[in-house]
């Protein structure tokens, strides 16, 4: 049995829709991402989760407990991570600690066993006050507060927005520890390349879900054809292979251009063009496509 | 080579109190160049930005920006730079058009030029039927491109990103990338920092920061390369878990 | 019960985190009231008064020169006709006009008492009042030593009239006023502000998101400052009693539990202040405009309701600094209990009682 089910909900503010009939669902112990820009509705989804927030359509619920009717149980089950850092920056570490196990009715003790694993990486600033805390550390210290009373799911909303490649890299192998341990995690991001590090991801743009599916599936059913092409200038290749052909798509991706195209595209051919256009030393490859080339094809197809 | 240098930075130091957040820092900048800054949060990219800027006095070294000393000649610094983070850059209760010719007029252009500059700028962002809308009232991405259009506005000689890209869809993204080429392309130097490794590939070359110190310093093909990595991201990782081990 | 003191726990240590507030807080009220206290006492010492001798005899210039030497007053004019007092009172230069009835030492002499009139400008109630009662003192001292040096019972009544505002009630008006403006500020100001900066820190969306109930939030958010805003009250009342003498005449724990009422009721209203609205800024704003300015204009502190016009006298009567006010002038001045307060202590307490019924059905359990 699915764990979380969402059903077509819906969220407008004033004229702006925030979320469209979105609907999908969560098994237990499962590792969900949702990803997607500012503005494609993820915090609104976490809010009405949560039961901040009232959907304006649609019902929703989780284990048996429905979001509207239940939400007093959910908000004792749900362990949530707001999207700001949301812990007191005048209390130390174990002062915050303390205070959200006393108002879930537990103590750190109690639940000791769980948040071991965080809490040692952050035991040495016990007596810090959050607000000194480096960015990774308030996150670290902000996942323990939400899991301090065992819930049965977190919500996570981009725990790790802002937050340095190895902290955040770090907070992922907790994410996988927690899941291990049985906890339903619902996480949203707006980093593409921690879509592969979820079980399964719903990919979010301005309110509607494009696509759900394991990381491999959407790389999978990513249709177009795909170049990766280096070349000494860089910007004029962009502009160059701009003009190349009409239904294609040119990105930038590290140190490479990827270039897209539905219609079949000869290497040899486009090589030849951008040899005739300036650029000498070409290297183009076929590649494989990245969670965020899925993304951009997908915003294409909506649009 | 004998490249014209935008910033040159001698052996800059900077110390709260017994804190040092700025190590010993040398490297230079080149006009026109896109230079990266990473570092773990904390590592003192911002305490570096900040000096650059001319907002804080370093404790120590020679740092020369735009051609003028950090110590005395920081009002002309602030004349020759822009500078646009995440975070604060534009007016939300202002109209689009308002918040261009708040800033042109903060820079002393002349109103007929700010609004002439202002109609090619709205024409060009695609943002002719927003011109009086309330910044609030349109997408994020869209104010991003805003903020850096005015932020390079005055035509400054050296423009300063701090994590412009944050939050934003990856197709505006690129296309912020794009205008950061178009912007360099142009003579404007730029320094950004990021916490998307790929933009930091973006880059001409990148700087990276580790507890204050440089840890390395050159383009990214070349920091792969030595580090022996598959992309920025490991490099970034490898000698950021280095420092901690320390 | 473990959760609402785990609440006032944490909501002790942002108090004493913040060490900059917690002493504006305690320094504040001492502050206030030496303020006030010493800005009314410096102006009686150079007070000018006008003296109309109708006689002008021995005993007379006696007095006068007694009330002169005193360090209180000094003569401004002499005034020699009734239609002088009003034409020096309008020009604002005299506060006080002391009139001696026509053969006053004679008539002391044969009746046994004669008449002096005391005039003083009661635009300034505080100032009129003191001014008055230094008077009378001195006149009844004068009296006093003629009395035993003759044997005989002579008596010199002083009469009081007041202008411009004859209803005035009690001196040491300040105190009760400083009081109420305190803790109205303290209790409302500091209760919004730190609800609405949970709201903007976002921590209230944890606090929402967990089992807590509002009542718990709402309880725990008020129960410290609760207590700070008592120390409050009896730091102004202490103050009051050591520097300036201001006394308790009534029963000083009834007074003190209608502090406690007074303060309850402005934690309240802080609480409703903070469900409306959603910044720091804002919270502080309206409980400056909505609740100071009331406090110091419309509760009788500075001005007399009794000499507003009657909208305002009628917008005063929903004032609570009012009733407070008046509760603690009678108990402290008067020495007044309960029998004749249940009344206003009725009004303010069914005042908390609406506050707090409304903000916790107003407290949202979801964003907005």
């Amino acid at each position: 049995m699915n764990f979380v089910e969402i059903n077509n909900i819906s969220k407008s503010y004033g004229s702006h829709k925030a979320l469209l009939e979105t609907s999908f669902s969560v098994k237990k112990g499962e590792l969900f991402g949702v990803i997607g820009p500012d503005g494609a509705g993820k915090t609104t989804l976490f809010r009405i989760l949560t039961t901040l927030l009232l959907a304006d359509s649609g019902s929703a619920r989780i284990s048996e407990y429905d979001i509207f009717k239940d939400y007093k149980k959910i908000r004792q089950i749900v362990g949530y991570m707001p999207g700001r850092f949301s812990l007191y920056q005048d209390l130390t570490v174990e002062e915050n600690l303390a205070f959200f196990a006393t108002i879930f009715g537990t103590t750190i003790k109690e639940n000791y066993e769980l948040i071991k694993d965080i809490y040692v990486q952050i035991e040495p600033f016990k007596d810090r006050q959050a607000g000194k805390l480096s960015g990774g550390m308030k996150q670290k210290l902000a996942l323990s507060c939400a899991l301090i009373h065992k819930p049965e799911i977190l919500i996570l909303d981009e725990p790790t927005t802002g937050v340095d490649a190895v902290s955040r890299k770090e907070f992922w192998d907790l994410l996988r520890k927690f899941k291990n341990m049985g906890i339903t995690i619902i996480v949203s991001t707006p980093y593409m390349d921690e879509a592969s590090l979820c079980d399964r991801v719903s990919l979010m743009q301005e309110g509607k879900i494009m696509q759900i599916n394991t990381p491999d599936n959407i790389i999978n059913n990513y249709k177009p054809i795909l170049f990766e092409i280096h070349s000494n200038n860089m910007h004029d290749l962009l502009i160059k292979l701009r003009k190349y052909h009409n239904n294609s798509n040119v990105f930038l991706f590290g140190q490479t251009v990827h270039y897209s195209s539905i219609n079949e595209i000869n290497k040899d051919d486009l090589k030849m063009y951008l040899k005739n256009n300036g650029h000498a030393n070409v290297e183009i490859n076929v590649c494989t496509p990245t969670i965020e080339d899925c993304f951009l094809w997908l915003m294409n197809q909506n649009n | 080579m004998d490249k014209e240098k935008a910033i040159t930075v001698k052996n800059l130091v900077k110390k709260f109190g017994n804190f040092i957040a700025n190590d010993n820092l040398t490297f230079d900048v080149y006009k026109g160049e896109i230079f990266g800054f990473l570092g773990a949060n904390g590592a003192g990219k911002t305490t570096t930005l900040k000096i650059l800027c001319g907002l804080s006095k370093p404790t120590s070294g020679q740092i020369n920006v735009a051609g003028f000393n950090v110590y005395t000649e920081t009002n002309k610094i602030k004349n020759n730079i822009g500078y646009m983070s995440q975070k604060f850059s534009l007016y939300e209760d202002l109209t689009v058009y308002e918040n261009i010719r708040f800033y042109g007029g903060i820079y002393g252009l002349k109103l007929k030029d700010i609004r002439k500059r202002a109609d090619e700028l709205i024409q060009k962002l695609g943002l002719t039927n927003v011109r009086n809308e309330l910044l609030s009232s349109i997408p994020l991405g869209w104010k991003q491109k805003l903020a850096f259009s005015v932020a390079i506005f005055h035509h400054p000689k050296i423009v300063f990103l701090d994590e412009p890209t944050g939050g934003v869809d990856p197709v505006t993204r690129r296309e912020f990338w794009d205008m950061i080429y178009d912007a360099a392309s142009e003579g404007i130097t730029i320094i950004v920092t990021t916490h998307y490794m790929d933009e930091a590939e973006y880059c001409n070359r990148v700087c990276i920061m580790v507890d204050g110190r440089i840890e390395a310093i050159d383009t990214p093909a070349q920091l792969i390369k030595t580090y022996n990595a598959a992309n920025m991201n490991d490099v970034f990782i490898q000698l950021a878990r280095k420092a901690k081990q320390q | 019960m473990k959760k609402f003191i785990g609440f006032v726990k944490k909501e002790y240590y942002h108090i004493i985190r913040d060490p900059r507030t917690l002493f504006v807080l305690i320094a504040m009220p001492i502050a206030q009231i030496l303020l006030f206290g010493y800005v009314i006492t410096n102006e009686i010492k150079n007070a000018s008064i006008g003296i109309l001798d109708h006689s002008n005899d021995e005993i007379t210039k006696q007095i006068s020169s007694k009330i002169l030497s005193s360090g209180y007053f000094k003569l401004d004019a002499s005034i020699n006709s009734e239609q002088e007092i009003h034409e020096a009172f309008r020009k604002g230069k005299i506060k006080e006009v002391i009139v001696f009835e026509p053969h006053f030492s004679e008539k002391l002499k044969k009746e046994g008492t004669a008449k002096i009139q005391i005039i003083a400008d009661a635009s300034d109630p505080n100032i009129a009042n003191l001014l008055t009662n230094y008077t009378e003192a001195i006149i009844r001292n004068y009296s006093n030593s003629i009395t035993t040096q003759n044997t005989q019972i002579s008596l010199i009544t002083p009469e009081v009239r007041m202008l411009y505002n004859s209803e005035l009630k009690g001196a040491y008006l300040f105190v009760p006023g400083i009081i109420a403006m305190l803790l109205m500020l303290i209790s409302a100001l500091m209760t919004s502000i730190s609800i609405t900066r949970e709201k903007e820190l976002g921590t209230m969306e944890v606090l929402l998101a967990s089992p807590l109930n509002p009542f718990t939030v709402i309880a725990g958010k008020v129960t410290p400052y609760l207590m700070l805003s008592f120390i409050d009250a009896c730091l102004i009342l202490l103050t009051g009693y050591f520097v300036f003498n201001v006394p308790v005449n009534g029963s000083i724990i009834l007074l003190l539990a209608e502090c406690l009422l007074f303060i309850f009721m402005a934690l309240s209203l802080g609480i409703l202040i903070s469900t409306a609205t959603k910044s720091q800024q804002a919270a502080m704003l309206i409980s400056l405009v909505a609740l100071m300015l009331p406090t110091i204009l419309l509760s009788g502190f500075i001005f007399p309701v009794e000499n507003m016009p009657l909208i305002l006298q009628y917008l005063c009567k929903i004032m609570p600094p009012k009733y407070f006010i008046n509760i603690v002038r009678t108990i402290m001045l008067k020495g007044g209990n309960l029998s004749t307060l249940w009344s206003d202590t009725l009004i303010l307490a069914g005042m908390s009682i609406f506050f707090i019924l409304v903000s916790v059905r107003k407290y949202k359990i979801r964003l907005e």
